[in-house]
C-alpha cells in the first residue's frame, strides 16, 4: 500500500478495534488508555508527520525479501514459545494463584480505595508507574532535542493573532471549539481525581487535557498557542511532575520506611496510602499532559520551519527567473 | 408506570440503531462524497441522540441520568460541526461534487444567447 494517508488511518481504526475488545475483556482502564493516546494522539502526530514528508510512500527498486524471512521465522519462534504458557484465562495459572489473588483481596483493607486497578498501578507497583512517567519524560527531551525550532521573532504577530481570530473561513469550528474546550478540561480533571473510584488516572487525563490544547493549536495557529500557554512553563511543568514522583519516594525514605512506602506519608496508614497515590497521579498527569503537548509544539513549529523555507525557495527561484528573462 | 419507561425506552434504542444502520446503507450506496456525509452525519447524529434518549429512559439513579443528558447535549454540537469540517476540507482540497450532466449543458447552452 503506497498511500500513507490510508495507513495511517488504519492505525487508528486498528487503535479503536483494540479499544473495544479491551472493553469486550472488561479491562476499561486500559481501553480508555489506548483510545485516547492509541487513536487520538498517535494519529493525530502520524498525520502531522505526513503533511511535511508527503502523502505517498517512495517505490523502492527492490523487494525486501530476506527481510520478509526474518521477520516470519522470528514470528514463527515466538509463537513456538507460547505453546509452553498456560491457557489464556485458566484458574491454576501462577499469575492467578500467588500475585493477583492477593492484591485483589488485601486491596481494600490496605489501600481502601474501590478502583483496585488504579491501587495496584500507584501503590503496589509504583516503580513500574515511576518507570512509565521518565520514559515519558525522556521521550519528550528527545523529541525536544531533536526537533525545537528556534522562533524568529515576528513584528506583525500580535495583529495576525488578532486579525485570524475570527477569521470568516473558519468561523464555525472556531466557535464550536471555544465552546467545547472548557469541558474537555473539565473532562480532563474529573478523570484525573475520579481514577481512584472509577476507570481514570494520570495517564488519561494527561491525554485528554493535552488534547485540548492541541485542538486549539490546531485550529488558532501555533503563535497564537504559545502566547496562551508558554512553552518554557510547559517545559517546567513536564520537569514537576517526575520530580514530584520521585520526590513522594524520598519523603518516604526520609520518614524511614521504605522507597515509595505509602504508610508513612500520614499518621494513618490508608490515608498515607490515598495522600500517596493522589500525589503520585498528579504528577503523572503534569509530565503526561505536558509531554504530549511540547512534542505536537515541536512537530508543529518543525511544519512551519518546512513551510516558509519551500515557500522562501519559490519566491527565490521566481525571482530568478523573472530576473533572466527581464 | 414502569411498563411505559421500559417500552419507550425499548423504543427510542429502536427507533437509534435502524437510523445508525440506515446511515451505514447510506455510506456503501450513495454515489459521491458529499451526498454520503450528508448521510451519516445526520443519521448518526440523530441515531446516537435516539440511544442516548432510550438508554435515559433506563438510568437507576439522577447522576447516570445527568451524564447522559451531558453527552447528548456533546453529541448533538459535535456531529454536525464534524461533517461541516469535513465537507469544508474536501471542498478546500478541490473535491467538486458530481453534479447531473444535462444541468451543464443547459447552463452552456442558455449562456450563448
Amino acid at each position: 500500500m503506497k498511500d500513507l494517508f490510508a495507513v495511517v488511518m488504519l492505525l487508528g481504526i486498528y487503535s479503536l478495534l483494540s479499544a473495544s475488545f479491551f472493553v469486550a475483556m472488561d479491562a476499561v482502564d486500559v481501553a480508555f488508555t489506548e483510545a485516547a493516546v492509541g487513536a487520538g494522539i498517535s494519529t493525530l502526530l502520524m498525520l502531522v508527520v505526513i503533511t511535511m514528508t508527503g502523502r505517498s510512500e517512495k517505490t523502492t527498486r527492490h523487494k525486501p525479501l530476506l527481510a520478509l524471512l526474518v521477520v516470519v521465522f522470528t514470528g514463527s519462534m515466538l509463537i513456538y514459545g507460547t505453546f509452553d504458557m498456560p491457557y489464556f484465562g485458566i484458574a491454576d495459572a501462577p499469575i492467578h494463584s500467588h500475585v493477583a489473588p492477593r492484591y485483589i483481596n488485601e486491596s481494600m483493607k490496605e489501600i481502601g480505595i474501590p478502583n483496585i486497578v488504579t491501587s495496584v498501578l500507584a501503590s503496589y507497583r509504583a516503580f513500574d508507574t515511576f518507570g512509565e512517567v521518565v520514559v515519558i519524560f525522556t521521550a519528550g527531551i528527545g523529541v525536544m532535542a531533536l526537533l525545537s525550532v528556534s522562533r524568529r521573532r515576528e513584528d506583525d504577530e500580535i495583529e495576525t493573532a488578532l486579525n485570524d481570530s475570527m477569521h470568516e473561513q473558519y468561523l464555525v469550528i472556531r466557535i464550536v471549539t471555544k465552546i467545547l474546550i472548557p469541558f474537555i478540561l473539565l473532562y480532563a480533571l474529573y478523570v484525573q481525581f475520579h481514577g481512584d473510584f472509577g476507570p481514570g488516572g494520570g495517564f488519561q487525563a494527561g491525554v485528554i487535557f493535552a488534547a485540548a490544547i492541541i485542538l486549539y493549536t490546531m485550529l488558532f495557529g501555533l503563535n497564537t498557542a504559545r502566547k496562551v500557554i508558554n512553552q518554557s512553563f510547559i517545559q517546567f511543568i513536564a520537569a514537576a511532575g517526575v520530580l514530584l514522583y520521585g520526590s513522594v519516594g524520598i519523603v518516604s525514605l526520609l520518614n524511614g520506611a521504605n522507597f515509595f512506602d505509602y504508610n508513612v506519608l500520614a499518621s494513618d496508614p490508608v490515608a498515607g496510602q490515598h495522600l500517596g497515590i493522589l500525589l503520585i497521579e498528579w504528577g503523572v498527569g503534569c509530565t503526561v499532559a505536558s509531554v504530549m503537548i511540547l512534542i505536537f509544539f515541536s512537530f508543529a513549529g518543525r511544519r512551519d520551519m518546512h513551510k516558509h523555507s519551500v515557500s522562501n525557495a519559490s519566491n527565490a527561484s521566481n525571482s530568478n527567473v523573472k530576473g533572466e528573462s527581464s | 408506570m414502569d411498563m411505559i419507561l421500559n417500552i419507550s425506552g425499548a423504543l427510542c434504542l429502536l427507533v437509534g440503531s435502524f437510523l445508525c444502520i440506515s446511515g451505514g446503507v447510506g455510506l456503501l450506496r450513495f454515489p459521491d462524497f458529499y451526498t454520503r456525509m450528508h448521510a451519516v452525519g445526520v443519521t448518526d447524529t440523530l441515531g446516537a441522540g435516539m440511544i442516548l434518549i432510550g438508554l435515559m429512559f433506563y438510568s437507576p439513579d439522577f447522576l447516570t441520568f445527568s451524564k447522559l443528558v451531558i453527552i447528548l447535549l456533546l453529541t448533538l454540537l459535535i456531529g454536525p460541526t464534524t461533517s461541516h469540517v469535513l465537507a469544508k476540507a474536501a471542498m478546500h482540497n478541490n473535491l467538486m461534487p458530481k453534479l447531473q450532466q444535462e444541468d451543464n449543458i443547459k447552463e452552456t447552452s442558455s449562456s450563448n444567447y
